[in-house]
């Protein structure tokens, strides 16, 4: 038909035939129909050219298109113009004061043909003389007028298509940072609970989002005293997790330099208020424990005032004090207390107290209270209050990052006890591995307990001998047991690098089908015949921790969540037991 | 071998007495001994684990392939003599809704076949 130009404003929503990006895999299915589109498009357009060029027989090097990019800012007024354009209009027929025009007109452009869909303009066509020097005529404009009535929709679809495209990479693209500040963020937290002399701390933490503004933190000090920190960071999200980790080093640096926690508290504070962001501050409470005693010193910056469980009564540990980040100078004043052989201390974030449930009740600081009221160990208090927390907000969002920890003072004189020992990764040594456990724990679990408990040992040091260790006879599986008056716990440790999670969850019905092999048990007996099942890392080791609670009451099964740093055992496994 | 067994009759039930542990070694000795009950012409096939002291994951395993086959043969399966412990475990696998889980077993009258004692 002729030389054609081709114009591209730059508002982006009126570009006009851009190259589609190659598709993500999962949007194949889009890019097919988007090339269905653009195919039908390029139809249209090809049958138009060839009726125009049919009257004449132009050489076919004549009618290759010379395309030239003609930039319109969003703010030329001929974009307007052409939206409510009735069809093609010559070069003429349009504004003269628009700087698009007159690059057109220097480009000898003469026909524009508005691609207008639902309203909106969302390309040009813009043409050059006719090869027959001839003027457009009427028929050039109706069919003109047609492409652009079947280009423009198809047009429209190939954007929103390569809009969407860029949105999900940019989706994908923030996901993947927030995962690597997950993983930052987690680093924060104690990846394990130590041994503190015949005292059990227990952890849980979830943030709201992927990172969080809660923390908590165990720190040794220089004379034998421990402590303890737990903090929550105005907001949420990103903006949070940056705080918090300001903040946290600046509790590690106080720390260092002080064993009063009204004073740690006071250095943070002045140092915190010239980089926290206006309108943020962080409640944070700081107690410092000396473990032979249990005489306890505390100040607190704003933060929940903690629970005690004595006797069966709930006591609150009273301490006030500006938040951190709000106030220069301000003083945090220093209380003592007693935390005695039995006692359970509950810290924890507003995480819990003020969620709601689907009907607008908040959880409350009476619904803690109660559970603290019920804890029979520090585990316990945890397992309960998670499982309390998601049965009350079934179907609501967590509104913001959650954390408790629990402090147990063992009773006088049942201190925990660990034995250690290590046996070869030679097949068959799971049996001997928990007959030594199941001596170890002799009398302390009731014998359906203690069963659950056996299984439980030999499969995991079976799976650790197999697959962890791949049955390398000059690697030896670590297992320690820790007993207290409230529960035993088994750590299994390997070189391999941990549990696979993709595997199938054990189906009776699938494996008599033939549609799953009839293995893959060992890891669902030990998630379902203990109280706890998780995995973590210790250097180059993976372990496997086994809980099982003393008591029936305590242990309900599988519980949700674990200690900070360690994984719960979903069904896994590369084990082929 | 972790395993033995001996066959018995009660009627139209065979019983597979079981001694030991059913573990990975133990799969010969299973299949050997599901081979001689399926032979009988009783109709139906009981194991009795009375005597067995130690099942794992992989026992598990053998006794589903053991059950496959006594299903694709139409033959019912029941065990007799599990202990609580691990009559949990065949509820939990859920192994009891496709083997009838009986109580301890009466007296065999006529016990019978070898004793596969390894």
């Amino acid at each position: 038909m002729t030389d054609t130009l081709r114009a591209e404003p730059e508002s982006p929503d009126a570009v006009v035939n851009s190259e589609p990006a190659e598709p993500p895999v999962g949007q194949r299915a889009m890019s097919r129909a988007r090339r269905r589109a653009d195919r039908r498009a390029a139809k249209t357009a090809s049958k138009t050219a060839t009726k125009g060029a049919a009257r004449r027989a132009v050489p076919a090097a004549d009618t290759r298109a010379a395309v030239i990019d003609v930039q319109i800012d969003p703010s030329d007024p001929l974009l307007l113009f052409l939206q409510s354009a009735p069809g093609p209009l010559e070069i003429a027929a349009l504004p003269a004061y628009s700087p698009a025009v007159v690059r057109m007109k220097e480009q000898g452009v003469q026909m524009v043909v508005p691609f207008v869909t639902s309203g909106e303009l969302v390309g040009l066509l813009a043409l050059g003389p006719r090869l027959s020097e001839r003027t457009y005529s009427r028929t050039d404009r109706g069919l003109l007028d047609s492409l652009a009535r079947y280009a423009a929709p198809a047009l429209r679809l190939g954007q929103l298509m390569r809009a969407q495209e860029k949105e999900a990479r940019e989706r994908e693209r923030i996901e993947q940072e927030l995962h690597v500040a997950q993983l930052i963020q987690q680093q924060f937290l104690p990846s394990e609970l130590p041994e503190l002399r015949g005292w059990h701390l227990a952890a849980f933490y979830r943030p709201a989002r992927t990172v969080g503004g809660d923390f908590y933190d165990l720190i040794a000090l220089a004379n034998g005293e421990v402590m303890v920190v737990v903090g929550d960071v105005t907001d949420k999200g990103v903006p949070a997790a940056l705080v918090m980790a300001s903040t946290y080093a600046l509790l590690r640096s106080a720390a260092d330099l002080s064993s009063s926690p009204g004073e740690v508290l006071r250095r943070v504070n002045e140092l915190l208020i010239p980089q926290i962001p206006m309108n943020m501050f962080v409640t944070c409470l700081v107690l410092v424990i000396d473990l032979d005693t249990g005489r306890t010193r505390f100040a607190n910056a704003g933060h929940n005032l903690p629970y005690v469980r004595r006797d069966g009564e709930v006591l609150q540990l009273q301490a006030r004090g500006m938040p951190l980040g709000l106030m220069p100078g301000s003083a945090y004043d220093e209380h003592e207390t007693v935390i005695e052989p039995g006692d359970i201390v509950l810290l924890y974030s507003d995480g819990i107290t003020e969620q709601h449930s689907a009907a607008g009740e908040m959880f409350g600081f009476g619904r803690t209270a109660e559970l603290v009221g019920e804890a029979t160990s520090g585990d316990d208090l945890v397992d309960r209050s998670v499982l309390a927390l998601n049965t009350f907000s079934a179907g609501v969002e967590q509104e913001d990052d959650i954390t408790l920890v629990t402090l147990h003072r063992g009773q006088s004189g049942g201190h925990r006890d660990t034995v250690s020992f290590t046996v070869p990764s030679e097949p068959g040594n799971e049996r001997d591995v928990m007959d030594r456990v199941a001596a170890i724990v002799d009398g302390l679990l009731p014998k359906a307990r203690l069963d659950a408990l056996k299984t439980a040992v030999s499969e995991t040091a079976m799976n650790a001998i197999e697959h962890g260790n791949r049955g390398d006879a000059s690697l030896d599986i670590s297992v320690t047991v820790r007993r207290t008056a409230e529960s035993v716990t088994v750590e299994i440790g390997d070189y391999g690098r941990g549990m696979q999670r993709d595997a199938d969850i054990p189906d009776i019905d699938l494996k008599l089908a033939g549609l799953q092999t009839s293995r893959g048990w060992g890891l669902f007996l030990v998630e379902n015949l203990t109280d706890r099942a998780e995995e973590l890392t210790e250097g180059d080791r993976h372990i496997v921790r086994l809980v099982m609670h003393t008591s029936d009451h305590a242990a309900a099964g599988p519980t949700p969540q674990t200690t900070s740093g360690a994984t719960p055992l979903t069904d896994p496994t590369g084990s082929e037991s | 071998m972790s395993l033995q067994f001996a066959l018995g009759t009660r009627g139209v039930v065979v019983v597979i007495h079981l001694l030991g542990r059913i573990d990975r070694e133990a799969g010969g000795v299973l299949d050997q001994s599901y081979t001689a009950a399926a032979a009988s012409s009783a109709s139906i096939i009981e194991l009795d684990f009375g005597q067995v002291e130690y099942i794992n994951s992989t026992g598990i395993a053998l006794i589903v392939g053991l059950l496959a086959k006594a299903r694709a043969k139409k033959r019912p399966l029941r065990a007799a003599g599990l202990t609580a412990h691990y009559r949990h475990i065949f509820e939990i696998t859920r192994l009891s809704d496709f083997i009838e889980i009986v109580e301890p077993i009466e007296p065999v009258e006529d016990v019978e076949l070898e004793q596969a004692a390894h």
